[in-house]
């Protein structure tokens, strides 16, 4: 599903060059539940930039689906990101002026579907993630679990091969992280893909694999029981 | 390539959709008084377009008006450059008559001359006397008034009947408590006064029975006198005139009357012009000129509308830019995104223009044709013509799309994750 070859990634140039990506290679199957963490600094948002198709690498390689990207033309990342990805951000990332359901019908109005029938789709979606009475609340309605939730549902509506989510329990307190956790656990059990990048051990246990990354390189590749182990062990 | 066009269509509309939901939210969930603040710039800009111009040619669109409704007639003739009359008017006349079009018909006869009022205490010839320089014209009353109305335009006294001798209405220019300007007017004249008429070597003394006031300067420096009796002061024996100002029937087409008497041969007799013709140049070259100056005044206020419109869209764009970076991230088009702004541009101008229209048509016009300014010239109106209108509207509206559309690519067109990251 994903496959990704000497990924480099670097800030600035000359004397001033950054590197924060150094030559990664990885592989995650379809409908796995990756996690991503490590360290502030270490680069995993970096990383999720660049398999999420926001930001282009130095060099390297970006296989999704089967489609080299990292270095295809624009026109075709848009599209791919538009039909293939889902994103949740930190925070929350809703249009203000648009309702719950407005906003998690934009990506399907953008691929050409009618009003009625991404509203319904919308409506649905917001009613997996708990928020069918909320469906007309603006964002500033809504509490800040109950808009990662919005966030979630507009990043599965249009039904993406791969869900990335980018630090997506920072901003909740713990009881809403739970939630929101659970609810990516339900997602994965469905067959939906998933990349999660989190600095939170705890819940970075909870995916099938962890990937830890410190300076750029990855440290760490393990299943999600080994991290959990090592979760419960460190507490003891 | 058909698919391909057909592809870039359907897209196109996608992209209307979607910047259509995005503006309408937008505008609907932005603050009520931020839009109606931002519409009423608009409207004051789509006055500022309309009534500054609309004024300054209405100005001059007075004075149009009443020279050619008071004085020259839908169509005029006066003599060839060459003649001193109209040559064989009599015929001329006869034959307009005969012609379906024809309203009303005034011959008139002038002749230029002074006219003065203390001469009775002129002691040695060379004396200066209270007098002006006028031009006499011989009118038929009747005729007259039933061609260019002349018996409302009097402002004191009676208008002129055709049994009246020695019996003159003068023009307000000539007088001074009319027109105060030191020379050229008579200062101790008014109506019921004697006044001597000079005109060659023949002299007339007449009374004043009334005074015109109609705003148009060939006829408000006239001395108007029963066509029969200048005929007999200037000795003239014959019928041909200086002067035929013909009204057509409503909706009769002057440039068609007009080539009717050249195909009959009359323009070898006088100079046939229509009244749009034969205004005076000097009236021609101010309607020009306030049209080009209205034009300029216009042409800022357009640059001012699609500068607040530019900063209007730039502040929203820019406040929203994290915005524009998440839509851009969740696959909608920079174009989608784009077009929002531009359909946000148009709905304040469209606002902006429609309620302008409301004010000019429902308020300020209305007013403007029941109470002309009263400018010393003419009867100042508001030209407001729906074409012009329609035109600047439009001109307005483009600007404003433009004005709308910069600012939103300056910033769509930006990194999507530098404006997700707030970068």
């Amino acid at each position: 599903m994903i496959k990704v070859k000497k990924l480099v990634k670097s800030f600035g140039s000359g004397e001033n060059e950054l590197i924060v990506l150094k030559g990664l290679d990885f592989q995650i199957k379809q409908g796995e539940f990756v996690a991503i963490t490590g360290r502030s600094g270490s680069g995993k948002s970096t990383l999720l930039y660049q398999l999420g198709l926001l930001d282009r690498p130095k060099s390297g390689e970006v296989w999704l689906d089967g489609v080299e990207l990292a270095n295809s033309h624009k026109s075709l990342r848009t599209d791919f990101r538009l039909f293939n990805l889902g994103y949740i951000f930190q925070d929350y990332a809703l249009i203000p002026t648009l309702t719950a359901t407005e906003n998690v019908m934009m990506p399907l109005l953008m691929q050409g579907k009618t009003f009625k029938f991404a509203e319904e789709i919308a409506a649905e979606s917001l009613a997996r993630v708990g928020l069918a009475d909320k469906l007309k609340n603006l964002p500033s309605q809504l509490s800040g679990g109950q808009q990662q939730r919005v966030s979630i549902a507009r990043a599965i509506a249009h039904s993406p091969k791969i869900v990335f989510a980018d630090e997506p329990t920072a901003n909740l307190d713990s009881e809403a992280s739970e939630n929101i956790l659970d609810i990516f656990m339900e997602l994965n059990k469905t067959g939906q893909t998933m990349v999660m990048v989190t600095h939170e051990p705890d819940y970075a246990a909870l995916a099938d694999r962890v990937i830890t990354l410190s300076d750029g390189t990855i440290v760490a590749d393990e299943r999600g029981r080994k991290a959990r182990k090592k979760v419960t062990q460190s507490r003891k | 390539m058909l698919s391909n066009l057909w592809r870039k269509i359907k897209k196109f509309f996608i992209f209307l959709k979607v910047g259509f939901v995005l503006a309408s939210r937008d505008i609907r969930r932005t603050s009520v008084w931020t839009t109606g603040l931002i519409t009423f710039v608009m409207m004051l800009t789509f006055l500022n377009l309309i009534v500054v111009r609309g004024i300054l040619v209405g100005l001059i669109e007075g004075s149009i008006i009443a020279n050619r409704d008071r004085m020259l007639g839908d169509v005029f003739i006066d003599p060839l450059s060459n003649k001193k009359y109209v040559d064989d008017t009599q015929a001329m006349v006869d034959f307009i008559w005969s012609l379906p079009e024809t309203e009303a018909v005034s011959v008139r006869y002038t002749a230029g001359g002074r006219a003065e009022a203390d001469y009775k205490d002129k002691v040695q010839r060379e004396d200066i006397t209270d007098s002006a320089g006028v031009i006499v014209a011989g009118i038929d009353p009747v005729a007259e008034d039933k061609a260019t109305r002349l018996s409302e335009w009097v402002v004191d006294g009676e208008y002129l009947t055709p049994e009246d001798s020695d019996m003159v209405m003068v023009g307000s220019n000539i007088l001074y408590r009319y027109t105060p300007i030191e020379d050229e007017t008579i200062k101790t004249a008014a109506v019921g006064s004697r006044i001597r008429l000079l005109i060659g070597g023949a002299e007339k003394e007449v009374i004043i029975k009334g005074v015109v006031r109609t705003k148009a300067g060939g006829v408000d420096s006239r001395v108007f006198i029963n066509s029969s009796q200048l005929r007999e002061i200037l000795g003239k024996q014959d019928l041909d005139a200086n002067e035929i100002a013909i009204v057509l029937k409503s909706g009769a087409d002057a440039d068609g009357f007009k080539q009717v008497l050249v195909n009959n041969r009359f323009d070898s007799a006088g100079n046939i012009r229509t009244g749009a013709e034969a205004l005076p140049k000097f009236v021609l070259d101010i309607q020009q000129t306030f049209n080009i100056l209205g034009n300029v005044i216009g042409g800022i206020g357009l640059v001012v509308a699609s500068i607040t419109i530019f900063i209007v869209i730039f502040v929203n764009a820019i406040t929203r830019r994290k915005y524009i970076g998440i839509l851009k991230g969740i696959g909608v088009s920079g174009r989608a995104i784009e077009l929002s702004y531009i359909i946000q541009s148009v709905v304040y101008a469209g606002g902006g223009i429609m309620a302008g229209m409301m004010v000019i048509y429902g308020l300020i016009k209305p007013y403007f044709d029941k109470n002309p300014i009263d400018f010393p010239f003419s009867d100042g109106i508001l030209v407001a013509d729906i074409p012009g209108v329609m035109l600047r509207a439009m001109v307005l509206f483009v600007a404003t799309m433009i004005a709308g559309y910069i600012p939103a690519r300056i910033v769509v067109k930006q990194n999507t994750l530098d404006a997700i990251l707030g970068r």
